[in-house]
């Protein structure tokens, strides 16, 4: 389970690419990749090893105002857990 | 811009030259009877003009990719476009300068294929000793810090060493490893009775395969390719045909298949004369299993349709003698009475010791 203090990194295996055809980021790593979302490039761009998954919710809650701490921090936390669920994060305990 | 076609990766088979022999190559049998490979500037090219058209993965892969002397120029080229790129290789022959190299010009994974989890079983089937160069490469790979595939290829006669694999990439630390049965095309196909597993085989080694997932996960990604010989419905062959890959052979021949030329009557471009965009919107190659049309019964009514596209149409050429047949592992098949009776061989074959016919460089029509 991720804690709010932890710092998440994106794995080696990750590169994080802006793909001109659709004007979003996408996540790639061997064999596959994943296209993000506006929120979702939000977060992965802040998975850098330096930002605390709390200072990733502040982030956003800076960007999405009509949106409640509650909701922003279920996103961040399921976006993570998806991520690391495929081993594409390391930093999180 | 109709996203339903975008090819995501580009395979480059850059050679079918390879120092190995595995009984179960993908590589076309007559493989040794193809003309001159594409040069350097040609791949360099493609590369460019496979980005434009949407790639962003890259596979390098033969045959042995190594045994082209140009790859640095390849991987280099790459990592200036931008694309994700993964060699894919037996580890032979490879040196730790080389692999250093090839990391410092922006190569992102490395996926290294083993064959046995002991030195004998191992050479044995690769027809070449290579287990402990291959042991090698892989270390070297983890101590770059490269991400680093095992790749098995699974058959009768090593099916039950699942577990024995899955520890031997646990010890070297392997982000991935990809546990994938045989598909019976190509050598594999001529190799078939000696090669296909048993219902009982295969159940195990899924079970062991799904525990190891689970207990793995996070850590490393276990992925089990099961053969479509023992599933109810075919898999989707290449996510659909034309769909998301873009095979280009030595030769320089595009094919939304790496087989695909084995099929009679389908006729194939060469990026050494046409430019890949013109290839995968007009090449009526690729249009010919494109869409709903010209899907064959029982598929066209099957709500299956649009995942798996009917199937694989290399299978159904080789199995059935049509292209355009319901991939015949398909449980819905009219044809998979021929499947049924390549299951009942392998069980009744179980045990037996097992005689592979050798890639070999003569092809078996010169024989
Ligand atoms: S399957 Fe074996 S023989 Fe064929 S290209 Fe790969 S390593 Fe070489
Ligand atoms: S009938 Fe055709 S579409 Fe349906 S599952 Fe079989 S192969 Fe797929």
């Amino acid at each position: 389970m991720t804690s709010a203090t932890a710092r998440p990194q994106l794995s080696r295996k990750v590169r994080l690419r802006f793909d001109r055809r659709t004007g979003r980021y996408m996540l790639l790593y061997p064999e596959t990749g994943l296209e993000l979302n506006r929120t979702a490039t939000e977060i992965a761009c802040l998975c850098t090893g330096e930002c605390t998954i709390d200072d990733i919710a502040q982030h956003l809650a800076r960007i999405y105002v009509d949106l409640s701490t509650a909701e922003i921090k279920r996103n961040v936390h399921d976006f993570l857990n998806t991520l690391a669920g495929r081993g594409l994060l390391q930093g999180l305990q | 811009m109709n996203h339903e076609y975008r090819p995501y990766t580009l395979i480059a088979e850059i050679t079918y030259r390879c120092p190995l022999r595995c009984p179960y190559c993908s590589n076309p049998i007559d493989y040794a009877r193809h003309g001159a490979e594409i040069d350097t500037d040609t791949w360099l090219r493609v590369f460019h003009e496979a980005e434009a058209l949407g790639v962003v993965q890259l596979n390098l892969t033969g045959g042995e990719p190594l045994l082209r002397d140009d790859l640095e120029l390849f991987i280099e080229k790459a990592s200036k476009l931008e694309l994700y790129t993964n060699l894919i290789t037996s580890g032979i022959p490879l040196t730790f300068e080389r692999l250093s190299r090839f990391r410092a010009l922006g190569l992102n994974s490395v996926q290294l294929s083993i064959q046995g989890t002991r030195p004998p079983e191992s050479d044995r089937i690769a027809g070449a000793p290579s287990f402990h160069r291959k042991l090698e490469a892989m270390h070297w790979v983890k101590s770059l810090e490269l991400p680093l595939t095992m790749n098995v290829v699974l058959h009768r006669d090593n099916i039950a060493d699942i577990a024995d694999f899955i520890k031997l990439a646990e010890d070297f630390s392997t982000d991935r490893i990809e546990l994938a049965n045989v598909q019976y095309l190509g050598w594999a196909l001529q190799n078939r009775s000696a090669l296909l597993p048993t219902r009982e085989q295969l159940e195990r080694a899924r079970t062991v395969a799904e525990h190891a997932r689970g207990r793995l996960q996070g850590k490393m990604e276990v992925v089990f390719v099961t053969p479509d010989y023992y599933s109810v419905y075919p898999k989707s062959c290449m996510d659909g045909w034309g769909r998301r890959f873009i095979v280009v052979n030595p030769e320089g021949f595009a094919l939304p298949c790496h087989l695909a030329q084995t099929i009679p009557g389908l006729h194939f471009e060469n990026v050494r004369q046409c430019h890949l965009e013109e290839i995968w919107h007009h090449s009526s190659s690729f249009n010919q299993f494109r869409g709903d049309g010209w899907l064959p019964d029982p598929c066209r009514t099957c709500d299956r349709r649009a995942r798996d596209f009917g199937g694989c149409r290399c299978q159904a050429f080789h199995v059935t003698g049509n292209a355009g047949a319901t991939d015949p592992a398909c449980s819905l098949s009219p044809d998979h009475g021929r499947i049924e009776s390549a299951r009942r061989q392998a069980s009744h074959l179980a045990g037996l010791p097992v005689l592979f016919e050798y890639r070999s460089g003569r092809g078996f029509t010169q024989t």
